[in-house]
């Protein structure tokens, strides 16, 4: 069991299918498998412990994650936005390494770097090796460095058998349309992109990478690729819905899209709400995952969206802003601090278990004897089965005793039309312990003062959840993925760097 | 010794499967013939040429036993006498 075996079905079963545009330059998927076997060959020949690729999206992602696979080196990409000094203590944990980098880096001893352009020519070009594959299902695939919202990154180890086992039972086989394609723009270091890459290839579907999102390009590359599918992180989507209302022309560039995933990173209501009045013939999926369960546990399909949109309140309508029910392999548990599995509709910690899930870093397994494993993320799920999310355990604010999930008061004020986005935290209090902070953007053009904002939250929650400090202002901190950096925000706080 | 993952090929056609779940003792065959890992080319069953088709999964009626097809071939798979059916899998949305 190997991963590359997902591009070697394809080549077999559609060679000459267009698999990868980049830059207006197509590769077929026998092209992409031919340059995964020489990669291969290369890497075998290095000597290396890792295969590295630091770089934007590039027909060098497959084609290194591939020819990994075939060599059985592990494949470790990592964020070419880091600084130098954030970067050395990762290249030493993956040393020796072949690194595809077009950033210079210092030399070292034993590793191979090549620009990816130099790396290219080699897999495109030349005899096709004898290769016999290292074929063990309990391999490293991918080792990824996890975004690290809080602290030193760590580094999540997927293997052969958890990848495979999330292709398979998630993706059906040449599942794809000839004309069908797919435009992708997460990063290459993030378990989406790598998602994106072996989901796409097994579905013989052709993807269209764009290296750096920019919600005008997005528009223009679904126009002149007749993009069908897509997947975006909710800020992505927020700007792509801004540039369709700024010009009503573009949405002629989505006449081709039938479909939009969307993940990685919670999706405010009110954002998914204008999305889908917008385009009301879109299917949209909502995708919850961690790297370490490789990728997708929980979808809310897209008739799960047209029934909430089809009822004005009650738990149907509230499904908008649910990550919706397991994938068939998939068991999710919520249990309370003591381990106790908690019934529908009570929050506690979201343990997940099931062939796909790793639940493993860098030499230590954090999986319990039976198998599952603690995401750290907080929910609960509702009579039918659908899970919501309330934030990470580690976000949970403990007041006077009492856990108060910051995002019951996020939820509640993005309701709000002067606010455009808000963050709750929990800062140090004498009297409590600790207290609740918040961080507001308002919205252009409206105005709220603190006193409003308390009065609405008094109103709608408990008063435990008003929040006792509150700053406004111009935008609150995210990841390239979307995901709010709340350790920056308790920062600004702690700091008054405001 | 086979297991999850090993890969097996037919003796009578190009039809190439890989194993996802298994019983204790498993003698697959294809075409009428037995799957190995080498196995030395040989004529098929006419009676058993049904074909296999890459990408579908195969399993016994009380689904012990799984391959995924990831080379089409002519013969069809058989475990213990029996044909092995495709299993019906459920259309998910993608989500990548």
């Amino acid at each position: 069991m190997n991963i590359a075996l997902l591009l070697q079905m394809a080549a077999e079963a559609c060679p000459e299918r267009c698999a990868l545009t980049h830059e207006g330059r197509h590769y077929t998927f026998s092209e992409l498998y031919n340059g995964a076997e020489r990669a291969a060959h290369h890497f075998l020949a290095a000597e290396v412990k890792f295969v590295a690729l630091m770089d934007v999206s590039s027909p060098a992602v497959p084609i290194a994650l591939m020819g990994a696979a075939m060599a059985g080196v592990p494949y470790a990409p990592i964020n070419y936005r880091l600084s130098e000094a954030q970067l050395k203590p990762l290249l030493d944990r993956i040393s020796p390494a072949y690194l595809i980098t077009d950033v210079e880096v210092p030399e070292r001893q034993g590793w191979v770097v090549q620009r990816s352009e130099e790396f290219m020519n080699l897999a495109l070009s030349g005899e096709n090796p004898e290769l016999t594959w290292h074929d063990d299902p309990s391999a490293v695939a991918v080792q990824l460095f996890t975004s690290g919202t809080t602290g030193e990154p760590k580094a999540a180890l997927l293997r052969h058998e958890h990848l495979v086992s999330y292709i398979l039972g998630s993706v059906e086989f040449m599942g794809a349309d000839e004309e069908e394609a797919a435009l992708v723009s997460v990063p290459p270091y993030h378990i989406a992109g790598i998602s994106a890459v072996m989901s796409n290839i097994y579905a013989c579907r052709h993807i269209v990478q764009l290296p750096n999102f920019d919600p005008e390009v997005w528009l223009t590359l679904c126009a002149e690729e007749s993009v069908t599918s897509a997947f975006v992180v909710p800020t992505m989507l927020s700007r792509i819905i801004e540039s369709l209302q700024q010009s009503a022309m573009e949405s002629e560039a989505l006449a081709s899209i039938r479909s939009i995933a969307y993940g990685g990173g919670k999706m405010p209501v009110p954002v998914i709400e204008h999305a889908l009045a917008l385009l009301p013939n879109v299917n949209f999926t909502n995708a919850y995952g961690l790297t370490e369960t490789s990728s997708t546990i929980t979808l809310l399909d897209p008739d799960d969206h047209r029934a909430a949109l089809g009822q004005s309140d009650g738990p149907v309508r509230a499904r908008l802003g649910s990550v919706g029910r397991p994938l068939p392999a998939v068991e999710i548990e919520i249990r309370d601090e003591g381990g106790a599995v908690m019934p529908p509709l009570q929050s506690g910690e979201i343990y997940v278990r099931g062939p796909q899930v790793s639940g493993e870093y860098e030499g230590r397994s954090v999986l319990d004897g039976a198998g599952w494993f603690p995401t750290r993320d907080a929910g609960y799920v509702d009579e039918e089965g659908y899970l919501f999310l309330s934030g990470r355990a580690d976000d949970v604010i403990v007041r006077g005793g009492e856990n108060i999930s910051p995002g019951e008061i996020e939820d509640l004020l993005h309701q709000h039309t002067a606010v455009s986005d808000v963050a709750a935290v929990g800062v140090p209090s004498e009297e409590w312990g600790e207290t609740i902070a918040l961080a507001v953007v308002t919205t252009a053009g409206q105005v709220i003062t603190e006193e409003g904002l308390r009065e609405h939250v008094r109103q709608h929650l408990r008063s435990s959840r008003v929040p006792e400090v509150i700053h406004f202002v111009s935008e609150l901190p995210y990841n390239e993925t979307g995901k709010l950096l709340r350790r920056e925000v308790r920062q600004w706080f702690a700091t008054k760097a405001l | 010794m086979m297991k999850p993952g090993t890969r097996l090929k037919s003796a009578v056609c190009d039809a190439e499967i890989m194993i996802i779940k298994i019983a204790e003792s498993v003698e697959l065959t294809c075409g009428g013939q037995l799957m190995s890992e080498a196995p030395e080319k040989t004529e098929g069953d006419a009676d058993s040429m049904h074909g296999c088709l890459i990408g579908k999964r195969y399993v016994n009626a009380e689904e012990t036993i799984e391959v995924l097809c990831v080379k089409s071939g002519d013969g069809s798979l058989y475990y213990e006498g029996q044909e092995l059916m495709t299993k019906d899998t459920k259309k998910l949305p993608s989500s990548d």
